[in-house]
């Protein structure tokens, strides 16, 4: 078939896409691979799967619909987008569920295959919406995706069902073409995943590129899109999503004390894949120890901490709350761990799949009496690396657990690293007791395994085998110095006091203010996975003027020493989160500022356009502006293409610990 | 989903890895500066004096033994011995020691715990710990009672049993330890008492030599919430009809004179008789085979304890059998894991194959 059209190419400076589908379509994998074929053409990016819990739902219907966005750019960007330009739906459910996140003025592909009335019916529409106008306004390209899918394998021989099984590539293909995707990694990649099978690897091949060669050829498409590789800070980038980031920063840090990694781990959404990573690093010494429970996990883990290695667990919320009394006794020993807390919308089971920052107040009082620990929270995907290796520092060198917070969206998202140099990271000293270091009554050496380090209040650590300083430690309330079991009221304030002021006193760098021009009366103030959705805002709000100030805490206990001094240097702070406030409850408490609260608990990231109407609107309240002659808040989420400002001094993007 | 072959490794001695003393060494050596705070009478003090006076004829560095316990009076047993120790939390002892175990191929662990540390609030940790067959020797003082929150019943009273918690009497059903721990398919079960020292000491002997988790019931006696639970087996007037003593190699028989022997009785049954009734005598009695490998007979021999006030239960090895040790698998997949793939160079690992370069 030859053109009759020749095709047009439209420059862009940023595209979303989303690829939505029943959650046996292969979509995640899709969006995978989009991802890799525009990280490998060099373009920023930021990726939102979602998910059901369900693993395969009724085929067709709406809870069963999977999704993957993904925002690429010619600039730097920090979310996936609050909304799609290009919506590929592989079936009707997938169509009527993601329309509402669609504005009008997008392309819609949609797979015709499944536009039948039984199925129609299925998910309320009496009639088709293709044909009934109601997406009017959208650019709407119905395709038989499925048929064509088909059509393209027939000369392998497979049954329909296997065939059309190849639809995902096939559509694949299609965006790839449109979007002038290089492709040669997804061939690769279908050689390698399906080299065992290949009927099923050559079908997915011949459909990727079918589907590629039908942009080219069909009516249908007359433009095609070129989005330019975007400006970098120079040096080799990768993609990585913050599940694979914080088992490569768990390894760094462990391989940056000399100390073998041991992962105790129960199975939990969306923790799991840290532990799937993790379990296929054995040359690195790493064991995992998949254990009967979570309490099983964390204490498996604070055992071979016990042996000297160190000692990490990887869950979510709901384990965590299982995990509080080993924690608890992990602050009383004074052993280095480090438990992850990859959040999830709760509480109790909750939404598995969704994301949510709810767990902030557990980890930081959840256990009983009085157990501080020092408490970290990663700010994108690729900082969870970072974050993973402060946190192994932070273990050792104070002796202590420390909780490392990400969430589903870092988790399970991804986006371009600057892939760290790992021998200029910081070397770990774990400082093994290896000596007596007291004497007794009589003048003879024995060792104490409660004395502190006068700096940083670490105790003496020495590990089984070492001869001469076998000692006895415990739950129980320690002596001073000797550990010994003590019910001495005096002791117990001392003990109390002293492990409150090991973790106040830790070393955390200063928290940094973008503040452009200083002029800035509000200051915004996040934690954790907010980061992206805040930036983004800001940059909105100060497109259409706003003096904003921004800043974000990756350490949440103990806090900067300098975060009282920023917070109160600003008119107004607010601080955004993904729970009800929790983070502006600790501010108050601790520096009795009155924060502004901007809670949104969906199980979905804040987004961004919302959140510059917020800011701007809270500007403007502070500058005295009444509510009916305010504008900016408007103006800054009317914003298009809002996050191609990229004048943010401040900008904490992560390129690896430094 | 698949299965590979594990390329299982030869069996070596309980104690293999662990350095051995460069000195004679004696039971003072083990002897903590701590005070020891059991009641007067407490089983534990038995306990505690044979197994300091046993860990030096093993020949291993005491710095290499390592204690693990759990919460409950038996639990402070780590305090009072000079080796390493972790008196952790109630019913974690066997994960705690999991991960250490498998961290430290060099230690000898030991875990000290109770009936209501391990088989109530900590039976999930000890039935996986048992299947996985993890390097720890595991001493279950069971003295049928909370010694500690002073005197409610534990999941190992005899039904009917009146404590604080239980005016009307108790009713739980009890588990049988050593038949828990068969039917998780324990590798090494054995029950002991804590009065007969010979044979406490001998039971842990076999337990240290033993390649895998080995799983010790020790009767102890709680003077204080449940004195004389175990009388029948002290007592020289009912004890020789109370023990049944299990001697690999040996017909079952026991009893004054040895009137007494235990007989195959059914399907996958055993049963106490009379020797004198039976038409073969001694030579229809069951010769007690501990390495017989289907699990199924050690649970026989563990039927025939008592389910409710205890006159009479089988005393000894019930089982002990070979069957590599998790944490042993654990590390031989690390060491292949390095010797396939080199022992990983962590700035290619994290460069990955999908890069591009901005300059």
């Amino acid at each position: 078939m030859n053109r009759t059209v020749t095709i047009e190419v439209k420059q862009l400076d940023r595209v979303v896409i989303r690829f939505a589908g029943d959650s046996g379509d292969g979509m995640q994998l899709t969006g995978d691979r989009f991802t890799a074929e525009t990280a490998s053409f060099g373009n920023d990016l930021s990726t939102l799967p979602n998910f059901p819990a369900e693993i395969r739902a009724p085929a067709g219907t709406l809870p069963g619909v999977s999704s993957f966005q993904l925002h690429f750019a010619d600039h730097d960007i920090l979310t996936p987008g609050d909304a799609p330009d290009v919506l590929i739906a592989m079936n009707p459910a997938a169509l009527k569920a993601n329309l509402k996140d669609v504005p009008r003025g997008a392309t819609l592909i949609v797979d015709t295959a499944d536009f039948t009335a039984r199925n129609l019916k299925r998910i309320g529409y009496d009639e088709n919406p293709l044909e009934t106008g109601e997406l009017d306004g959208y650019h709407v390209v119905p395709l038989n995706l499925t048929g064509m899918t088909v059509e393209s394998v027939k000369e392998f021989g497979l049954s329909r069902k296997d065939a059309s099984r190849a639809k995902n590539m096939y559509a694949l293909g299609l965006v790839s073409w449109l979007f002038q995707r290089p492709v040669e990694s997804t061939i690769t990649f279908l050689q390698t995943k399906f080299a065992s099978k290949p009927d099923i690897r050559d079908a997915n091949i011949a459909a990727f590129r079918a589907g590629y060669n039908f942009g080219e050829t069909a009516e249908e498409f007359s433009v095609r899109y070129e989005v330019k590789p975007a400006h970098m800070a120079t040096g080799t980038y990768r993609n990585i999503s913050g599940n694979l980031a914080l088992a490569y920063g768990l390894v760094a840090g462990a391989q940056r004390a000399g100390l073998p990694l041991v992962l105790g781990a129960y199975p939990i959404t969306p923790a799991s894949d840290v532990l799937h990573e993790l379990s296929k690093l054995k040359r690195f010494n790493v064991t995992t120890i998949q254990a009967e429970d979570e309490i099983a996990g964390v204490g498996a883990a604070l055992g071979a901490s016990f042996g000297g290695a160190l000692g990490v667990t990887t869950s979510s919320g709901p384990g965590i709350s299982l995990k509080s009394e080993t924690i608890g006794l992990g602050v009383m020993l004074e052993l280095p761990l480090v438990v992850c807390d990859i959040q999830r919308a709760g509480p109790s089971t909750g939404m598995p799949t969704k994301t949510e920052q709810a767990d902030l107040l557990q980890v930081m009082f959840g256990r009983n009496g009085e157990a501080p620990l020092p408490v970290l929270a990663a700010q994108s995907p690729a900082d969870c690396f970072a974050i993973a290796v402060e946190a192994a520092r932070i273990a050792i060198t104070y002796r202590t657990p420390v909780i490392v917070l990400s969430d589903g969206y870092l988790a399970n998202g991804s986006e371009p690293w600057r892939i760290p140099v790992i021998d200029e990271l910081p070397t770990i000293d774990p400082d093994f007791t290896v000596e007596p270091n007291a004497t007794d009554d009589k003048g003879a050496p024995k060792y104490l395994p409660y004395l502190r380090d006068p700096e940083t209040l670490a105790r003496a650590w020495a590990i089984p085998g070492t001869a001469g300083l076998d000692h006895r430690i415990g739950g129980l309330e320690k002596e001073d110095k000797t550990g010994n079991i003590s019910y001495d009221p005096a002791n117990h304030d001392l003990m109390i006091r002293t492990r409150q002021a090991k973790v106040d006193g830790i070393a955390v760098p200063p928290v940094q203010v973008d503040d452009p021009d200083g002029a800035a009366k509000v200051l915004v103030l996040g934690w954790g996975s907010t980061y992206g959705p805040i930036g983004a805002a800001v940059r909105r709000v100060r497109k259409v003027g706003g003096k904003i100030a921004q800043a974000h805490l990756r350490h949440l206990n103990p806090f900067p020493s300098n975060l009282g001094d920023v917070l109160k240097s600003y008119d107004k702070v607010l601080v955004p989160e993904m729970n009800l406030g929790q983070l502006a409850m600790l501010l108050r408490a601790k520096y009795l500022v009155d924060v502004v609260s901007y809670a949104q608990v969906r199980g979905m990231p804040l987004g961004a356009a919302e959140l510059a109407e917020v800011i701007g609107n809270l500007v403007e309240e502070t500058e005295g502006i009444d509510d009916d002659a305010r504008h900016l808040g408007a103006a800054a989420a009317a914003v298009k293409h809002g996050e191609a400002l990229a004048d943010q001094n401040g900008h904490l993007k992560t390129e690896g610990a430094r | 989903m698949s299965a590979v072959e594990l390329g299982m490794p030869s069996l070596p001695n309980g104690l293999q890895g662990v350095p051995a003393a460069t000195e004679p060494q004696n039971r003072k050596e083990y002897v903590s500066d701590q005070e020891v705070r059991w009641c007067p009478g407490c089983g534990d003090y038995a306990v505690l004096a044979a197994f300091q006076g046993f860990l030096p004829e093993l020949g291993i560095k005491r710095e290499n033994v390592a204690m693990v316990s759990g919460i409950g009076c038996s639990s402070r047993f780590p305090y009072y011995l000079s080796t390493y120790g972790m008196h952790s939390i109630h019913g974690r002892a066997p994960a705690i020691a999991t991960g250490l175990a498998t961290a430290r191929p060099d230690l000898s662990v030991w875990v000290v715990t109770g009936d209501g540390d391990a088989l109530s609030i900590g039976g999930n940790h000890l039935i996986h710990t048992l299947r996985r067959n993890v390097n720890m020797k595991i001493l279950l003082f069971n003295n049928r009672i909370y010694g500690l929150t002073k005197g409610q019943y534990s999941p190992t009273s005899e039904p009917g049993k009146v404590t604080k918690s239980t005016p009307m009497g108790s009713v739980d059903n009890p588990f049988n330890p050593v038949s828990l721990a068969l039917g998780a398919e324990a590798t090494f079960v054995a029950r002991t008492v804590d009065s007969d020292r010979k044979h406490l000491t001998s039971v842990l002997r076999a337990a240290a030599e033993h390649r895998g988790t080995a799983f010790v019931e020790i009767y102890q006696n709680c003077p204080i919430f449940n004195d004389n639970a175990f009388e029948a087996f002290k007592d020289p007037e009912t004890r020789d009809d109370a023990i049944i003593p299990l001697v690999h190699g040996e017909p079952i028989r026991f009893g004054t004179d040895g009137h007494l022997g235990v007989v195959r009785d059914g399907f996958a049954s055993l049963a106490v008789r009379e020797v004198a009734d039976l038409p073969g005598g001694e030579s229809d009695l069951v010769v007690h085979d501990a390495h017989t490998d289907d699990p199924a007979y050690a649970f026989a021999l563990s039927r025939l304890t008592d389910g409710g006030v205890l006159h009479q239960a089988p005393i000894g090895v019930f089982r002990s059998v070979e069957r590599p040790a998790y944490d042993d698998l654990v590390r031989q997949q690390i060491t292949t894991a390095q010797e396939t793939q080199g022992t990983g160079d962590l700035q290619a690992l994290v460069t990955g194959a999908d890069t591009w370069t901005v300059n």
